[in-house]
């Protein structure tokens, strides 16, 4: 044990230190290889601008190389061997595509993703834009706001731990501990196993990421509901507006922006969900999505690199888009200040 | 149109008390100023009238209803926030309509009071355009415009001014006091300048400390203060008060001795062998043989510590006897520099007298 955080400092020590080591070694070696120095004429010459337009290269350097190698590499490599078999090593053309396209459970995990897209950034904006402008009216909000934010610091797979807990069933005549059905059975209703609800059981699912997206959500509109002036509302009331007219006329399209920023960056999370299927239900009772599908067979069952790759890509390029008009909004946004 | 009538409005947040038996009529038509130092409760009173903050105590009305429990948007009025507060997802025309828009005015009476406001204001060419794209006074007419075209029952303002430059304050001074001609609206304007108080009221509200010190015309307050808060207040530069005894009659002090006339003479007797605040303004004071004042009983020695000449006069700071300081506007050609020992004639009938503890106006005890 005392091995093992010794050997964690030690590795931390030395990380730190051959970066440091990096960054004062280039840049000593960059002043000592091109120096200033005196023309054929006898003139003055500074390498100023030479040394100036190298030293940033030299400095992001290794984050372009790790980049490079953690990032754009296996890009390339995954488009590679969603054009060869299983093994990776016989060339099979687009018949791995047209599995996919032909496969009903790609065409099912699409639908789910679909569904996804659709339910959690949507209900995630929606309450954490509910609870961040009812908040600040009560003496209790900042309590909770803080009790909603928690599950933010949850990984998906403890929070899906919790949320089996919630769905629990024990089978019809044992008593039930999971909330749900306890609730269900006290109203006189008869206990489900709801994660093998078929179709409905997604949305049980969805319900986990919404409750721990809610509290980044809120977060962030939170302060942006700070920035908008309170004058123009109050301007709004004089000119007659209700509560509600204030909020969807003045106070929404003060914050669209950022209403924007907090559903793109949730919607490139539900893309990628893949932990929470993989814990509540491994894609079973027809609750399958792109990227646990992808896990099953890139990595189960001997593993086919080629439709795993297939699968990883159509993901990358569904999250391309969104990427792209996010960063786009961004530029616009920062042009205009 | 209406009237604006406060009967002992008080405000309270927490334990601190921010207005305190507040009483005022305001005329129909009036264009009433509050003016006062930071702080005063000026703007709380304003923002009560508007019912952005709840009437602690007291009674509000408009026209003839009482508002005190009724909400902004009923109490038909207009206001014009200091930093314009312009809907910035709002082009020019939408933020001007929106009012009107929620009100379910017809489509063509909006288009009509709008375009007439604007033409008012001569923003007609800006109404595309959104607030960001708008410089400061443009803004501030927007604003304006946006307060117009509800054709309210009062208007409402809080310091619109205080964030334009100088010489744009000067400029827009001048087109409220027309657009109030011309519209005849029942206005409160708020203000901490009392050159735009003095410009622009027919009556003033003088403030501090959240009472009322005294409301009059400008002319009224500038002549008779009743108190040397309002004395020192109204008029730039402000009036000059220096310590003095009452002795036979006289005020003095080693540097002056002056012989009040009028009815002050006999006031003076109740606070004889008293310390008093002699009070006289900048412009109530003259350089020997340079000046029109009579010579008699009047004189202060003072040295002069700054000569600031400004064209059209020239304005003197002396001390007064070390410790004490005093301007006075004199004539331009005034011949003077910094370290002279000069003698300034008081016109005696501009002398005020303030008691020591209650700080009023002896003219008007």
């Amino acid at each position: 044990m005392t091995q093992q955080v010794l050997m964690a400092v030690l590795a931390v020590i030395a990380g730190v230190g051959a970066s440091l080591a990096y960054f004062f070694g280039t840049n000593w070696l960059l002043d000592r290889l091109a120096p200033d120095g005196r023309r054929p004429d006898g003139e003055y010459l500074s390498r100023e601008p030479l040394r100036n337009a190298i030293r940033p290269w030299l400095f992001v350097l290794p984050a372009l190389v790790i980049l490079g190698i953690y990032l754009v590499y296996p890009v390339f490599e995954t488009a590679r061997l969603s054009l060869f078999d299983r093994s990776g090593t016989e060339f099979v053309g687009l018949s791995n595509y047209a599995w996919a396209i032909q496969n009903p459970e790609f065409h099912l995990a699409i639908r789910n993703n679909v569904l996804w897209l659709l339910f959690v950034p949507a209900m995630s904006t929606a309450f954490g834009l509910l609870v961040a402008t009812l908040a600040d009216r009560v003496r209790w909000g900042n309590v909770a706001k803080s009790l909603i934010f928690m599950p933010m610091a949850i990984s998906f797979v403890g929070a899906s731990v919790i949320w089996k807990f919630v769905y629990d069933y024990r089978g019809p005549d044992v008593g039930q501990i999971g909330i749900v059905n306890a609730i269900v059975v006290a109203l006189g209703g008869e206990p489900q196993a709801w994660i093998t609800v078929p179709f409905w059981n997604n949305f049980f699912l969805m319900i986990i990421l919404v409750w721990i997206q809610t509290g980044f959500a809120m977060v962030i509109l939170s302060a942006a509901l700070r920035g908008v002036p309170e004058e123009t509302i109050e301007a709004a009331q004089i000119d007659g507006a209700s509560e509600y007219a204030v909020f969807f006329k003045i106070i929404i399209p003060q914050i669209f922006s950022t209403i924007l920023v907090v559903w793109t960056t949730i919607t490139i999370v539900v893309l990628k969900v893949f932990d929470i299927v993989l814990a509540m239900t491994n894609g079973q009772w027809g609750t399958e999505v792109l990227a646990n599908s992808m896990y099953n067979w890139m990595f189960r069952g001997g593993g086919d690199f080629g439709r795993g790759s297939v699968i990883a890509l159509v993901i990358m390029i569904a999250v391309v888009p969104i990427m792209v008009w996010n960063i786009r909004r961004f530029q616009t946004e920062e042009a205009m200040r | 149109m209406a009237e604006v009538v406060l009967e002992s409005i008080y405000k309270r947040f927490g334990n601190v008390t921010a207005v305190k038996d507040f009483s005022l009529n305001i005329a129909d038509e009036e264009f009433m100023v509050f003016v006062g130092p930071s702080g005063c409760g000026k703007t709380t009173t304003l923002r009560m009238i508007a019912g952005l903050e709840e009437i602690s105590d007291g009674v509000l009305k408009i026209g003839d209803r009482v508002v005190n429990d009724v909400p902004p948007k009923d109490r038909d009025i207009a206001m014009v926030f200091q930093n314009y507060a312009l809907y910035p997802h709002m082009n020019v025309h939408q933020n001007m309509s929106f009012g009107l828009r929620l009100r379910k005015t017809p489509k063509a009476d909006i288009e009509r009071r709008v375009g007439e406001a604007a033409k008012l204001l001569q923003i007609d060419h800006l109404l595309e355009r959104r607030p960001r794209e708008l410089s400061g006074g443009q803004r501030q007419r927007v604003a304006l415009g946006r307060a117009i075209v509800r054709e309210p029952k009062v208007f409402l303002m809080d310091e619109p001014l205080s964030n334009l430059d100088a010489k744009l304050r000067v400029e827009m001074r001048a087109s409220i006091s027309k657009l109030h001609r011309r519209l005849g609206v029942t206005t409160v304007y708020v203000t901490h300048d009392q050159v735009e108080a003095m410009t622009m009221g027919t009556r003033i509200v003088v403030m501090k400390d959240g009472l009322i010190q005294q409301v009059d015309s400008p002319i009224n307050l500038y002549d008779k203060p009743v108190n040397k808060f309002v004395a020192g207040f109204m008029g730039s530069p402000a009036m000059n008060f220096l310590l003095g005894n009452v002795q036979n009659g006289h005020l003095k002090s080693p540097q002056f001795d002056l012989a009040p006339s009028g009815d002050l003479a006999p006031k003076l007797k109740a606070l004889e062998g008293k310390k008093v605040y002699v009070g006289i303004r900048p412009e109530n004071l003259g350089l020997r043989g340079m000046s029109a004042i009579e010579e008699g009983d009047n004189i202060i020695k003072a040295q002069v510590e700054v000569v600031e000449p400004l064209g059209a006069e020239t304005h003197i700071l002396a001390s007064v006897g070390g410790d004490q300081t005093l301007v006075a506007r004199v004539d331009s050609h005034a011949q003077v520099a910094a370290g002279d020992q000069i003698d300034l004639l008081a016109d005696l009938g501009f002398l005020h007298v303030f008691d020591m503890e209650s700080e009023a106006n002896l003219r008007y005890t």
